[in-house]
This record gives C-alpha cells, sequence and structure tokens, in this order.
C-alpha cells in the first residue's frame, strides 16, 4: 500500500531545476535542435514513435530532447500525450505490397521480382568506429541508379500459390484496441500484435533470442523483410470518400517457419508477422518471431513451458511504460509501508529469541 | 470530379508543412472565408493486416490536424492533413475549397502542380538510390559436392 507524503517541494523544484541546468549541458557548446534529432538521431525517433505508438516526427524529436536521450523516458512523454488527443478515427489497413521501399530484402530467395535492395542499412559493415566522423560538415553523396518502376510483390506470396505456406485470410473480424479496452487472457492474435508492435524492444529482442537459442523451438528465416512509406487512407465521412491523410515509414518483417503438419492439415510453412512504426528491423524482426512463438494453440503445436510462448507473460510484460512504472514508483518513499514492516519483523524477532531460550 | 478531388486533397494533407506554406505565401491569396470548424488537432489510429493479407490489426496512431470552412461564394473546403499544425490544416482546406471555384487553374499551377512534382522528386529520389543498392548475390557450389 502506499500512503501520500507531504512536504519536500522546494527540494523538488530545486532539483527539477538542476535537472533543467544539466540538460542544457555545457553553454559554450550550442544548443541542440528538433531538426538535428529528428535528421540526424532518426533511429532513436523512429522507436521513441514505434514504442510511443504515436507516429509524429517532432513530438518525438521533442521528448528525447527533454528527456536527455533517456529513451523510455521519452517514449512515456508520447504516450503521455498521445492520451490527450481525440481519436478521429481509424485508417483503412495499410497496404504494403505498394509500399516505396528503402530497403527490401529476402534470405530464403535471391531472385525476386524488383530485386533485392539494401537500402540503408548497418549490415556488412565492419562495425569499427568511424574517425572520418569526428570532422565536421561532412556531406556524403550516395549513387542513384536508374529504376524500372515495377511492382515489388511480397515474396511469401510465390509460396502461396504452391500452397506451400499457409494462407493470412481475412475473415473480416474487427480488431480489439488495447488503447480501449484492456487486454483479458486469452487474447486475440490482433491484441498480441498490437501490443507487440509498441513492445519494448530490448524485452522482445530478449525473447525472440530464447526462441532460436531453443525455448519454443521454430527456426526462422527471414521471408522477406522491407522498409518504406506507405499511404495511410481514411474515411472521410463528411465528404463520402477516402483520402491519404498521412504518409509514414514502416518496416515489415515476415518470417516463414516450419510446421509439422497435425491431425488434419499436412505439413506446411506458416508465417511470423512483425510491422512496427518507422526504421525498426530488429524490432520487427522480433516482433515476427514471438508472434509466431505465440501462435502455438492456434497451430496446434505443443507448449514447452517456453516464456516465448507465453501470451500473458509475453504482452503482460512487454509494454516499457507499464514496466518502468511499477518498477521505478520503488524509489518513492514508502515510509509508512515499510514501518509495518520494520514492526513485524522485530516482534517476530523477538518471539524467535524467547523462543530460542526455551 | 471525385477522384480529382481525393487526389489534391491528398498531396495536400501528405505534404511537407514549410514547401505549402512558402507557395502559399509566395502567391499572396486574399480570400475571405467563415469557420465552420476551427482546426482541430488529434490522431487516428493505423491499422494494418495480420501476415499482409489477413485480418486486421492496429498499429498505432498518427497525429491529425483537421478544419473546415466555407468562402464567401459558398464553396466549402475541408482538410485532414498529417500533423499537428493548424496553418496547414487551414490552408489546404482553403486550397480544397478553392480548388471548387474559379480560381482552381491558378491554384493547381501554382500550389497543386509544384507540390506534384516535389512528392515525385522526393519518391524518385528514394527508388534511384535504392535501386543503386540492388544486389545480385549467388550462391558458391561447395567443394565436398564431388
Amino acid at each position: 500500500m502506499y500512503v501520500a507524503v507531504k512536504g519536500g517541494e522546494v527540494a523538488i523544484d530545486n532539483a527539477h531545476s538542476w535537472m533543467s541546468e544539466i540538460r542544457r549541458g555545457d553553454t559554450s557548446i550550442p544548443n541542440i535542435s528538433l531538426d538535428q534529432i529528428s535528421e540526424q538521431l532518426t533511429l532513436g525517433v523512429d522507436r521513441v514513435m514505434s514504442e510511443g505508438s504515436l507516429y509524429d516526427k517532432d513530438l518525438a524529436a521533442l521528448a528525447i530532447k527533454q528527456s536527455r536521450g533517456d529513451l523510455i523516458e521519452a517514449i512515456f512523454l508520447l504516450r503521455a500525450y498521445r492520451t490527450t488527443l481525440t481519436r478521429f478515427s481509424y485508417s483503412k489497413p495499410v497496404n504494403t505490397a505498394n509500399m516505396t521501399c528503402l530497403r527490401r530484402i529476402s534470405a530464403t530467395f535471391k531472385d525476386i521480382p524488383g530485386g533485392q535492395k539494401l537500402g540503408p542499412t548497418f549490415d556488412y559493415t565492419h562495425r569499427l568506429l568511424d574517425f572520418k566522423l569526428l570532422a565536421e560538415n561532412e556531406v556524403p553523396i550516395s549513387p542513384t541508379k536508374k529504376y524500372n518502376d515495377n511492382k515489388m510483390p511480397h515474396v511469401l506470396s510465390f509460396l502461396n500459390q504452391e500452397d506451400l505456406m499457409q494462407d493470412e485470410k481475412d475473415n473480416n473480424l474487427d480488431p480489439i484496441d488495447i488503447t480501449r479496452e484492456p487486454i483479458s487472457y486469452p487474447t486475440s492474435r490482433s491484441a498480441r500484435l498490437q501490443a507487440l508492435s509498441r513492445g519494448d524492444e530490448g524485452f522482445l529482442l530478449g525473447l525472440a533470442y530464447s526462441t532460436q537459442r531453443g525455448y519454443a523451438r521454430n527456426h526462422a528465416f527471414v521471408g522477406e523483410l522491407r522498409i518504406g512509406i506507405v499511404d495511410i487512407e481514411l474515411y472521410i465521412p463528411e465528404l463520402g470518400f477516402e483520402i491519404n491523410v498521412a504518409e509514414i515509414i514502416l518496416t515489415e518483417c515476415e518470417t516463414v517457419n516450419q510446421f509439422q503438419g497435425s491431425k488434419i492439415e499436412p505439413p506446411q510453412f506458416t508465417r511470423g508477422y512483425g510491422l512496427v512504426f518507422g526504421q525498426t528491423e530488429r524490432k520487427a524482426l522480433a516482433m515476427a518471431l514471438i508472434d509466431r512463438a505465440l501462435r502455438w494453440k492456434e497451430l496446434g503445436e505443443d507448449y514447452s513451458g517456453a516464456p516465448a510462448q507465453d501470451e500473458e507473460f509475453v504482452i503482460s510484460h512487454c509494454d516499457n511504460i507499464q514496466a518502468t512504472g511499477f518498477l521505478e514508483h520503488i524509489k518513492l518513499p514508502h515510509y509508512v509501508d515499510f514501518q509495518s514492516e520494520l514492526e513485524l519483523i522485530r516482534k517476530i524477532r523477538a518471539d524467535a529469541k524467547v523462543n530460542m531460550k526455551r | 470530379m471525385i477522384e480529382k478531388r481525393k487526389s489534391w486533397m491528398s498531396l495536400l494533407a501528405t505534404s511537407n508543412q514549410s514547401d505549402l506554406l512558402n507557395l502559399w505565401e509566395q502567391k499572396k491569396i486574399k480570400v475571405n472565408y467563415v469557420w465552420l470548424r476551427t482546426p482541430e488537432i488529434g490522431s487516428i489510429m493505423a491499422q494494418g493486416r495480420m501476415g499482409v493479407t489477413g485480418d486486421k490489426f492496429n498499429i498505432g496512431e498518427v497525429t491529425i490536424t483537421r478544419c473546415s470552412l466555407k468562402l464567401n461564394c459558398g464553396t466549402i473546403g475541408h482538410s485532414y492533413v498529417q500533423g499537428r499544425s493548424k496553418k496547414k490544416a487551414e490552408i489546404s482546406a482553403l486550397c480544397d475549397a478553392l480548388m471548387q471555384t474559379k480560381m482552381s487553374k491558378e491554384i493547381n499551377k501554382n500550389i497543386i502542380i509544384p507540390l506534384e512534382k516535389i512528392k515525385k522528386d522526393n519518391k524518385d529520389k528514394i527508388l534511384s538510390k535504392a535501386e543503386a543498392t540492388k544486389v545480385d548475390f549467388f550462391t558458391l557450389v561447395r567443394g565436398e559436392s564431388d
């Protein structure tokens, strides 16, 4: 139980004032602008938007500045702001087949229509510190090449044609919205995907890694990973038609996993799915692995007791705002609670000592 | 008409705020109007499909600003635009209204077409940079096969 305390206002004000001063840092160094953050720390901004569950680059940059680069604190700020917004409506489902791709790769097929495009990636770099970046004002310009504006169909759709891949059917079910109704277990895949898409990257990474190491065996191939710009279509009631209201960057990952088959179905490949705001491929990949691990019941697989198969464990612990809120609140004064613990242990010890003397 | 209107409204909604403001201010268009709904900042929930083609699920929200206004001639303009700029929403709604009037040629020439070009150039840039990173992997035959 938490009992309120009073007092400390001046100390709190002074602490916050010092925090603001330290946030600004050495004043002989120029103040960092939001444009600098949103243009040069893009992947941090993307992480804050995805886990803050609100696509707005300016606000994410502001949150990063305000939180001194503590991304979980920044995500907290964005989530808090999000709750103040009027929800106008729901978009039409994004059509990722029409994505303007910055990056599109497949680890399962090398020759794919539309080609493999590495895009702006850290892959294949040597992970050596680049001291050239110490020099200021370097303006790198990357090459361009004439392109054919042909379609980039999803790689896994080719496996669908042979029926080797389980089809993902649209049953016209309304998705659960976890921002509108609390999750109860067992839950649906729609609620899980929403929770995972805004879940903590570190938590999802660790869990996804655990599935690769043998906790919920589901050896995954990356069927396709694509990053690019998609249109967000919205039905406008006052007009009676849809328009594109936004363009956002999404990262989409589809994994291919074996499925042993069941009494009623022959063996077939199945899919794990990840879809995340921004350029966030580690997260999208982890999301796909965990989505697949959590589908064991639907696919009639064995429950091996692995953490990544336990939806209540995964979903109720993947949200870093819930987690940090509960974890960090124990720093706040608990004097009354502790006082009762203290009195209890004194009494027990006194009784125990009397008994020991006997 | 609906297709054209969809197209310009989409373009205005997704345009860069400073591009739109610059183009609008350059033309110094004077127009009188009354608000039907003053600019309001809110959000929409973006949805995706499980495994690309399956059932819907919610990804996260996107900030949107909307407004509606009426020109003196009675023409109504609406806007739903990305981001939190009330100015962008206002100019977009004005353009939407003017595009339905005799001014449409002028707005089209000075605002819509330049915005289209900016959008096309951005897309071209991304696609041509991506094309330069197109890779041809080839698998090597392993020595132990014979």
